[in-house]
């Protein structure tokens, strides 16, 4: 009734609940990972420990003001964040901001590819598997897809690693461009941080190639992994759809199954992969962190765990916090895609 | 397999047996492909239970030991037939160390499994039935915990409760914990949820008015209706927390090294050797991983599959053509669906406690 008086209210209404919703998220998992990290212990106890005495350690401490209230702490970095202000790592004095631009790009520019190798395996298998339910293909795929899932991703990364690059010296183990052409790199004026990008303004062909070998082998692995649950996904959905009534129609007015498949029923199993897709950032995120520890690709992930492994409390919860920000407002926009999509959602 | 089908069809015409072994009951209950799928992937389990379980009588060497009988090992060693798996790049047998991984991996699930589910479970059944604002509150957090890379948020929990030093037993606990952090949200998810759709069923109510307790109310009539799908988001966690496990050992967070064998810190050891294309180092661990993690996968998806009619493939050997396996399907749903469902125990609609407080 409601929607028929206010047609665009409902909608409007919700997505505001929602864009609204993100801020406690982060506001959460900013605190936990505050007050987490702030148990753990310090930089300057985890690096100092053994060589300091106590009461030097604890002048360090003082003088880094790790030592007031711990609430009043927490007050200044919630006051910085608002500012925009993620502070300076304490380890190695880089800027948090910058380390969220550089070292994001990398994590993004592999996330990218990552993402590009999940569609092009998993749709076409998912659909695959489905349109030959219970038979070879499908028993097959669904087998790659168990595999592909309980292979961590640094199993496969390793693997990739022993065949390509150790056995058959095809690509690169390591890295995200040969030394010569990250230096060369470094002065591309726009610098994007992006590689790719920053090749290709750089203009040399070669340059571009190299680029692209050191990302397949990081790409593949952590591209297979979402792959089979995009598999799963659209194998399972596309059943469903199969089963409703207007597929049924079609196939009683004798369209041909191949096409019933294809102008039907594929384009209505995709909507909820868009709502996994959602949840796939998060995982992806998870994930990057492995393969970029398996291929030195120095992502937020690398650089995360390295910071985590010196206690540097300021860094990891700034590069925590932008985690946070990132799988928050893609959760968001999932949501926003879905509620245009599907009406059922908006309440 | 079409013998196994055919008894399987003549015995789900026999009157159901109230009491039987469940498991037993969940095997008769599936067919073909998904039969298939379901055994190998307990075949799996039970190997992996066995080899964790006598770890000490089946491996060669102990998972540290660089010698034995006074013969150093020697590093990087390739397979031979004193050392079938190699050796590490520490000089220990890699055999010995993946099978002894097998049983620090099974300690952890169990750990894992069971802290969550005892965390978990209560609080998702005192949130729904409180409802309010505890409700609120606690849903958003597990949401924002929910919504978090999980390996992260293992990582700090893992770095919070060791602070960086680890003990044998506690570097498993803490392993088992840090894991833990990641279920609870899930077991709260669902438990929640489903104590919200009961709560207002006759049997809460009926509850309530002879005069039991709210405790009493959550624990004793809600929290055995709403525990069904536990098994399956069990299983499934199971084999997640061999994965988590895996990733805090490679990322360099989970147990030390010299405390327990660990797959993943296996892996992150192997990696250089990769590079130099010395293979036995990291494929065995990482096989073993592969393994259990699919068998265990396997269990829990044919469970979620049999136990979820929307999924189900029904019907004596219906592998022919798609229609005809939906509208058996369909057929399966209205029809035979609660009845393999009841014979499995996991009937969703059986106020059990209810019935017993009956009386």
């Amino acid at each position: 009734m409601n929607v028929k008086i206010l047609p665009r209210s409902p909608l409007v209404r919700y997505l505001l609940v929602r864009l609204a919703l993100i801020v406690p998220t982060v506001w959460i998992l900013v605190s936990v990972v505050f007050f987490f990290m702030r148990v753990i212990g310090d930089p300057i106890t985890a690096s100092q420990g053994g060589r300091l005495s106590a009461a030097q350690l604890a002048a360090r401490r003082a003088a880094a003001g790790f030592d007031r209230p711990i609430l009043q702490q927490y007050g200044e970095y919630l006051g910085g964040l608002l500012h925009g202000d993620f502070g300076t790592a304490l380890t190695d004095h880089r800027k948090i901001s910058e380390v969220l631009i550089t070292n994001g790009a990398a994590t993004l520019e592999l996330t990218f590819w990552a993402l590009i190798v999940a569609f092009v395996v998993g749709i076409p298998l998912g659909r695959l598997a489905a349109r030959y339910r219970d038979k070879l293909p499908d028993v097959t795929i669904r087998t790659f897809a168990v595999l592909v899932y309980a292979a961590p991703v640094f199993f496969v990364g390793l693997l990739l690693k022993l065949l390509f690059s150790a056995t058959l010296n095809w690509l690169p183990a390591s890295g995200r461009a040969s030394a010569n052409v990250e230096i060369a790199l470094n002065n591309v004026n726009p610098k994007t941080n992006v590689m790719i990008i920053d090749a290709i303004l750089y203009g040399d062909p070669g340059y571009i190639l190299d680029v692209l070998r050191h990302a397949i082998l990081p790409a593949l692995a952590l591209g297979l992994l979402t792959a089979g649950v995009f598999i799963r996904l659209i194998r399972i959905n596309l059943l469903e759809t199969m089963r409703t009534d207007y597929v049924t129609a079609a196939r009683a007015r004798g369209v041909p199954e191949r096409l019933v498949v294809r102008k039907h029923a594929f384009r209505n199993a995709l909507v909820p992969v868009v709502t996994v897709m959602g949840m796939q950032i998060a995982i992806m995120l998870g994930g990057a962190i492995l393969t970029e520890t398996t291929f030195e690709w120095q992502g937020l992930g690398y650089v995360l765990s390295h910071y985590l492994l010196a206690r540097d409390f300021v860094a990891v919860q700034g590069i925590v916090t932008a985690i946070a920000v990132v799988v928050a407002v893609s959760s968001f926009l999932i949501d926003v895609i879905n509620a245009l999509v599907d009406p059922r959602v908006r309440y | 397999m079409s013998a196994l089908v055919a008894t399987e069809t003549a015995d789900l015409e026999a009157p159901p047996r109230r009491r039987g072994f469940p498991g037993v009951a969940l095997i008769r209950s599936t067919h073909g492909l998904q039969r298939a799928m379901l055994l190998s992937g307990l075949v799996v389990i039970v190997l992996f239970v066995v080899v964790a379980v006598f770890a000490p009588l089946i491996a060669p060497y102990g998972f540290n030991a660089d010698r034995a009988n006074g013969v150093i090992f020697g590093t990087q060693q390739p397979p031979s037939a004193a050392h079938w798996f190699g050796t590490t790049v520490g000089g220990q047998d890699v055999l010995s160390r993946v099978i002894f991984g097998a049983r620090t991996a099974l300690t952890v699930i169990v750990l894992a499994v069971a802290i969550s589910l005892t965390v978990g479970a209560p609080l998702g059944v005192i949130s729904g039935y409180v409802g309010g604002k505890v409700d609120r509150v606690l849903v958003l957090v597990t949401d924002a915990l929910y919504a978090f890379p999980s390996l992260l948020l293992a990582i700090v929990v893992s770095i919070m409760i060791t602070g960086g030093r680890s003990t044998p037993v506690g570097g498993i606990i803490a392993a088992a914990l840090s894991i833990t952090v990641v279920f609870v949200p899930q077991y709260f998810r669902v438990v929640r949820n489903q104590t919200v759709s009961v709560k207002h069923e006759p049997f809460v109510d009926a509850a309530r008015i002879t005069g039991a307790k709210p405790g009493r109310i959550m624990f004793r009539h809600v929290l055995p209706n709403v525990s069904q799908t536990i098994p399956v988001l069990a299983t499934l966690n199971a084999s997640e927390a061999i994965l988590t496990l895996a990733g805090l050992g490679f990322l360099g967070f989970g147990i030390e090294p010299s405390a327990a064998a660990e797959w993943g810190y296996d892996l992150n050891k192997a990696l250089s050797d990769a590079t130099n294309g010395i293979w036995w180092t990291g494929v065995y661990p990482g096989l073993a991983i592969v393994v259990v993690v699919a068998g265990v996968t396997l269990v829990g998806e044919s469970l979620n599959d049999i136990l979820n009619p929307m999924l189900r493939t029904r019907g004596a050997g219906t592998t022919t053509a798609d229609e005809q396996e939906i509208v058996l399907a369909t057929e399966a749903d209205a029809t035979t669906g609660d009845h393999v469902a009841d014979r499995a125990g996991l009937t969703d609609d059986t106020p059990t406690s209810d019935q017993e407080d009956g009386r």
